[in-house]
C-alpha cells in the first residue's frame, strides 16, 4: 500500500464547540453535557491506554466518579510514563505576581505561539482549567518550589512577559506525574482501576461504528488478549520517535493512534512536530537518543559559530572578531532568546554552511565564558549547575572552561488524533487526550504547556465530556472473542506478529528503524521542500518493502520478546511516516514547526499562508489515497499576524 | 576499546541462570553503557542469538527503569542511572560482569529485567494524599514553609529504580519506603494520613518479603537521586510515633 496522492473529503463543520462569548463556552458544554447518574457509573467500563500526565490523571478520576477503570502501560510501571521526563515548568493563569497575567493572557500567548493553527475554543479552556490545575497538584502534595513566605513560586519562560511557570526544580515533569500516579495508586488499591502493566495496546476494536475494546499484548508471557468496555480513552503520547533519534523516551511509540487510525479516527496535521534548540548532539552511530538541555540555558548562553567555513580550532583560539553570534547578529531584539522554532532553524542554517562545531559539523557553541565573567563562576554554578553537571556526564568536557556544544532534536508533535472539542474522535466512543490529540499547540507548542495539556484533559475535561457520550449509551451489546468483528481484528494482530517472526532476514529492527529516521529528519524535519518531501515519498514505501522482506526478529511470540515489540512498532512508524511527508507536502505554507523552504519572507523567516491554509488537515485513512477533510480555523478574538523577531 | 562481558542469562522467572561470556569490539568511551549493550544485541540478532533482554526507557536518568548490577555495584561505578553511566569509566581489556537487580522481593522476569510491582504495591498501600479531583482548596490557602517544602522534594525525587534494594545486604526496602513518608508527611497536606500511610506503607512493605535495616548504608551510597540515609531513621520515628497514636479502627 502506499499514498500516491490524496484525496479531498467534506470538510468538518461541528467541532461541539458552543458558541457564544468564548469565557462561557466551556461552562455551556458543561451544563449542555448529560450526566451519568452515580449508581449507573458503576456498571461503565472505560479503557485508559498510557499512564503519562494524560492517562494517569483520567484514570484516578474517572475512577474517583464511580466508573470501573482498566487501564494500560507497557512500561513495568505506571510510574514510569514518559511525562516523567518534562524538566521546565507548567503554566497557569494565577497572576500571582500581579504582573498582568490572565486566563485571557494565557490563551492569546497560546494561541499566537501556535502560529494561529489551533481552534480557540480549546485553548482558552485550556487557559481557564491551568489554575485548577495548580490547586489540583498542591492538594495532592506536589512539591512546587516555594519562595521563604511559604507561597508558591514562578518563573518566566520562552519568550513570554508575565511569570507564570510553576516549577519543581528541573523535574516538574516527573513531581506532576508521581502526583497523577499516586492518585492512580489509590483508586487500583480500592479496586476501581484494573491495572495492566507491561500490556502494549496493538489495535482498537470498533463495534457497530463504536469503540468497544483494544487488543493488547502481555509483555511477559507474549499472550495476546482482549479487553471490552463503554468507551476507549487513548493517552499514548506523541509520535516523535518516528524519527529515531528524538528527545522522547526509547519505547514511547505510535502504535495506538496509529491503529486507531486504521479503525476511523482521523488523524490531524501529522507534520507539526517540534524541534528543540538546545539538545547535546549525537556522539556517533551508536547514539540511542538525544538529551535535552533546558532551554533556560539561552538566558545567560550565548550562541556561536566560527566565521569562517571549516574552523576547527578549539573555541578558545578563535579570537572576538572571528566568531559569529549569529541569533544576536539576525535577530537583534530578542537575540538568543528567540522562539525554539526560529533558534532551531538557525543552528541548521549555520551547520549547513559548513561552520557547525564538533564531530560531523552538527552543533553550534553556547558559551557561558561572559556569563562567568559577569556573575561569577558561584552564581552561574548555583543557577545552572545541575545542568552543567548532566552536560559534563554525557559529554566529558567541562562546559566552565569550554562552551558547550548544542544542536535541535526532535522533542514534541502537536498533531495527533483529531478531536472534537469533547476530545472525541471521528470514533464515537474513542477520545484522545495529552500528547496523542492535535487539539490546543497548533503549529507551534510553547515552553511549559505540554504539563498544562496533559493535566487539563486528564483530571477535567475528559471526566466532564465522557459522561456526555455514555449517557447517551447507556448499555453496551456484550462482547466476546467469537464475535465476528473481533476474531478479525485478533487474527490481524496475531497474523502481523507471526509474519514479522517469520521474515527471518539478515537486517535488525533498529537498522530499519534508524534508516527511516535519518530519512524523515533530513526531509522532514527543520527545512522541508517540495523536491525532499517528494523524495521521501518515494523512498519510504521502498524501505517498507525491504522491511518486509529482510526484518529479522530473534525469539519467538509466546515470551519477553523486546525485538519484536521493537518490530512491530516500526510496521506502524513506516505508514505514519508517509502521512507527515504527505501533510508536509500538501500544507505549501510556512508556520510553527513547520517550515517550507517555498513559503518564506525575503528575511528567510516563516510566512503564513493564510488565505489557503487556515484550518487543521484531519487525514482519514482509506487504504490507499487518504482523504483530507480541512476544519476551518476562525478567529474571532485573537487576530492572525506575521510574528517578528528582528 | 575491547571488552568482555559476563551477562547473567535467564529465560524467564521459572528457569535457572547463569553467566554467559561475550566479547564485544569497537565500543567507543562516549557510549552510554545501554547503547554498549545496544551494540552486543545488534551482533546477536544477526548472529541467529537471543538478543539480552534488559529494562530502559527514557535514557536520561528520570523514569527509574534501568537497572543493572554492574560489577557488583547497583547501576555500576559512578553513582548514577546506568544509562547515564559511560564507557569512558571502563578501560580497553576490562571485563565487566552485568547482572539483575538480586533480591528476593524483585523476581527475574528475564535475563536481566526484574518484577518491581513490589513498589507500586508499597505505594497504593497509602503512598499518597487522599485529595479527589476537583476538592482542592485554593493553592495559596496553605502557605508552605520553604524548608518544609524542600525537604518533601528531596525526598520526593526518589525515581523507583529500586537500586537502594539490590545493594542492601538484606534486600531491604526501606529507603525506597521512607522517601515517600518523609515526602508526604512533611507537608501539611499529607498531615490528616500521617498515621496511616507510614503504618500501612511499613506493613506492606514486610508483607511483600524485603528484608530489614541494619543501617548498612549501602542504599544511600547507591541511590542515583541522594536520598539521604537519615530518611530510614526519620521513618521508623513517624511510625512509632503513630503506634503510639494509633488512631486506627
Amino acid at each position: 500500500m502506499s499514498y500516491p496522492d490524496y484525496t479531498t473529503g467534506e470538510p468538518i463543520t461541528d467541532t461541539k464547540a458552543p458558541a457564544g462569548p468564548i469565557a462561557d463556552r466551556w461552562d455551556t458544554r458543561r451544563f449542555e453535557a448529560r450526566l451519568v447518574n452515580p449508581a449507573n457509573r458503576r456498571k461503565h467500563r472505560i479503557i485508559v491506554v498510557g499512564t503519562g500526565l494524560a492517562g494517569g490523571s483520567a484514570g484516578a478520576t474517572l475512577a474517583e466518579q464511580g466508573y470501573q477503570v482498566v487501564q494500560f502501560c507497557f512500561q513495568d510501571s505506571p510510574r514510569r510514563a514518559h511525562s516523567i521526563a518534562a524538566q521546565g515548568g507548567i503554566n497557569a493563569a494565577k497572576n500571582y505576581r500581579n504582573d498582568g497575567d490572565s486566563i485571557h493572557r494565557l490563551f492569546y500567548d497560546t494561541v499566537k505561539g501556535g502560529d494561529f493553527r489551533a481552534r480557540e475554543s480549546n485553548v482558552h479552556r485550556l487557559a481557564q482549567i491551568s489554575v485548577e490545575i495548580i490547586d489540583q497538584c498542591v492538594a495532592q502534595g506536589v512539591p512546587f518550589a516555594r519562595e521563604y513566605g511559604g507561597l508558591l513560586d514562578t518563573r518566566s519562560f520562552g519568550g513570554v512577559q508575565v511569570s507564570r511557570t510553576f516549577y519543581a526544580r528541573g523535574q516538574t515533569g516527573q513531581q506532576l506525574l508521581l502526583g497523577a500516579y499516586q492518585a492512580l495508586s489509590r483508586q487500583i488499591a480500592a479496586g476501581n482501576v484494573e491495572m495492566h502493566a507491561r500490556t502494549e495496546m496493538l489495535d482498537l476494536i470498533v463495534v457497530d461504528g463504536r469503540a468497544r475494546g483494544i487488543v493488547a499484548r502481555d509483555l511477559i508471557t507474549g499472550e495476546v488478549s482482549t479487553h471490552y468496555a463503554d468507551a476507549v480513552v487513548l493517552a499514548s503520547g506523541g509520535y516523535g520517535n518516528v524519527f529515531y533519534l528524538s528527545t522522547n523516551a526509547m519505547n514511547s511509540n505510535a502504535t495506538a493512534v496509529w491503529r486507531a487510525h486504521r479503525r476511523g479516527a482521523y488523524f490531524a496535521n501529522p507534520c507539526f512536530t517540534q524541534i528543540h534548540p538546545t539538545c547535546i548532539p549525537r556522539t556517533g552511530d551508536h547514539q540511542s537518543k538525544l538529551t535535552l538541555m533546558s532551554e533556560s540555558l539561552r538566558n545567560d548562553g550565548r550562541i556561536w559559530v566560527p566565521r569562517s567555513k571549516g574552523d576547527t580550532r578549539p573555541a578558545a583560539d578563535i579570537p572576538e572578531d572571528e566568531r559569529d553570534y549569529y541569533l544576536e547578529r539576525i535577530y537583534p531584539s530578542f537575540g538568543n532568546l528567540v522562539p525554539r522554532d526560529i533558534a532551531s532553524r538557525a543552528a541548521k542554517n549555520v551547520c549547513d554552511e559548513g561552520r557547525g562545531v564538533g564531530p560531523g559539523g552538527q552543533g553550534v557553541y553556547l558559551d557561558f565564558a561572559d556569563a562567568i565573567r559577569r556573575m561569577g563562576r558561584a552564581k552561574v554554578e548555583e543557577k545552572y549547575g545541575n545542568l552543567f553537571d548532566m552536560y559534563a556526564r554525557i559529554t566529558a568536557e567541562n562546559p566552565y572552561e569550554v562552551p558547550m556544544r548544542i544542536y535541535p532534536a526532535v522533542h514534541y508533535t502537536m498533531g495527533g488524533l483529531w478531536v472534537d472539542y469533547d476530545l472525541q474522535t471521528t470514533v464515537p466512543g474513542l477520545f484522545a487526550i495529552g500528547e496523542a490529540n492535535f487539539s490546543d499547540h497548533g503549529a507551534n507548542r510553547l515552553g511549559a504547556s505540554a504539563l498544562m495539556q496533559g493535566l487539563a484533559d486528564g483530571y477535567f475535561v475528559l471526566p466532564a465530556t465522557i459522561n456526555d457520550y455514555l449517557a447517551r449509551h447507556p448499555s453496551s451489546e456484550p462482547l466476546d472473542d467469537d464475535h465476528p468483528v473481533v476474531r478479525e481484528v485478533l487474527a490481524e494482530t496475531e497474523d502481523r506478529l507471526h509474519l514479522l517472526l517469520s521474515v527471518d532476514g539478515d537486517r535488525t529492527p533498529d537498522s530499519f528503524h534508524r534508516e527511516l529516521g535519518e530519512l524523515m529528519w533530513e526531509y522532514c524535519g527543520m527545512a522541508r521542500t517540495e523536491e525532499g518531501l517528494t523524495k521521501a515519498l518515494r523512498r519510504i514505501p521502498e524501505i517498507r518493502e525491504e522491511f518486509w522482506s529482510r526484518i529479522k526478529v530473534p525469539g519467538t511470540g509466546e515470551e519477553f520478546n523486546q525485538s519484536l515489540e521493537k518490530a512491530n512498532r516500526i510496521v506502524d512508524y513506516l505508514e505514519l511516516a508517509e502521512l507527515m511527508c504527505l501533510d508536509a507536502l500538501h500544507r505549501a505554507e510556512s508556520c510553527g514547526g513547520h517550515f517550507r523552504e517555498e513559503s518564506q519572507t525575503p528575511d528567510g523567516e516563516a510566512a503564513r499562508r493564510d488565505e489557503e491554509f487556515a484550518y487543521a488537515a484531519a487525514w482519514e485513512f482509506s487504504g490507499a489515497a487518504p482523504v483530507l477533510h480541512k476544519e476551518d480555523l476562525t478567529f474571532e478574538y485573537v487576530h492572525p499576524t506575521q510574528r517578528s523577531y528582528a | 576499546m575491547r571488552l568482555n562481558l559476563r551477562v547473567w542469562r535467564q529465560k524467564n522467572a521459572g528457569t535457572e541462570g547463569a553467566m554467559a561470556t561475550y566479547e564485544v569490539d569497537g565500543v567507543s568511551p562516549d557510549m552510554s553503557f545501554l547503547e554498549m549493550l545496544d551494540t552486543l544485541n545488534e551482533d546477536l540478532i544477526l548472529r541467529g542469538e537471543d538478543p539480552v533482554a534488559f529494562d530502559h526507557d527514557c535514557r536520561e536518568g528520570i523514569c527509574g527503569a534501568c537497572s543493572l548490577v554492574i560489577d557488583g555495584e547497583a547501576h555500576g561505578p559512578e553513582r548514577t542511572t546506568t544509562c547515564q553511566l559511560h564507557m569512558r569509566s571502563f578501560r580497553d581489556g576490562d571485563t565487566i560482569d552485568v547482572e539483575p537487580w538480586r533480591a528476593s522481593a524483585f523476581p527475574v522476569v528475564k535475563d536481566l529485567v526484574v518484577d518491581r510491582s513490589a513498589f507500586d504495591r508499597v505505594i497504593q498501600a497509602g503512598g499518597y494524599i487522599s485529595a479527589p479531583t476537583g476538592s482542592a482548596p485554593e493553592a495559596h490557602a496553605t502557605p508552605v514553609p520553604k524548608a518544609d517544602a524542600d525537604s518533601a522534594f528531596e525526598h520526593a525525587e526518589c525515581i523507583g529504580c529500586g537500586a537502594c534494594v539490590a545493594a542492601c545486604p538484606n534486600g531491604s526496602a526501606m529507603l525506597f519506603t521512607s522517601a515517600k513518608i518523609n515526602h508526604l508527611n512533611v507537608l501539611p497536606q499529607g498531615s490528616p494520613e500521617r498515621e496511616t500511610r507510614v503504618l500501612d506503607m511499613v506493613a506492606q512493605m514486610d508483607a511483600e518479603g524485603f528484608g530489614g535495616c541494619t543501617l548498612t548504608g549501602e542504599c544511600a551510597t547507591a541511590c542515583p537521586k541522594g536520598i539521604p540515609l537519615p530518611s530510614i531513621a526519620a521513618m521508623n520515628k513517624e511510625w512509632l510515633r503513630a503506634l503510639r497514636k494509633a488512631p486506627r479502627g
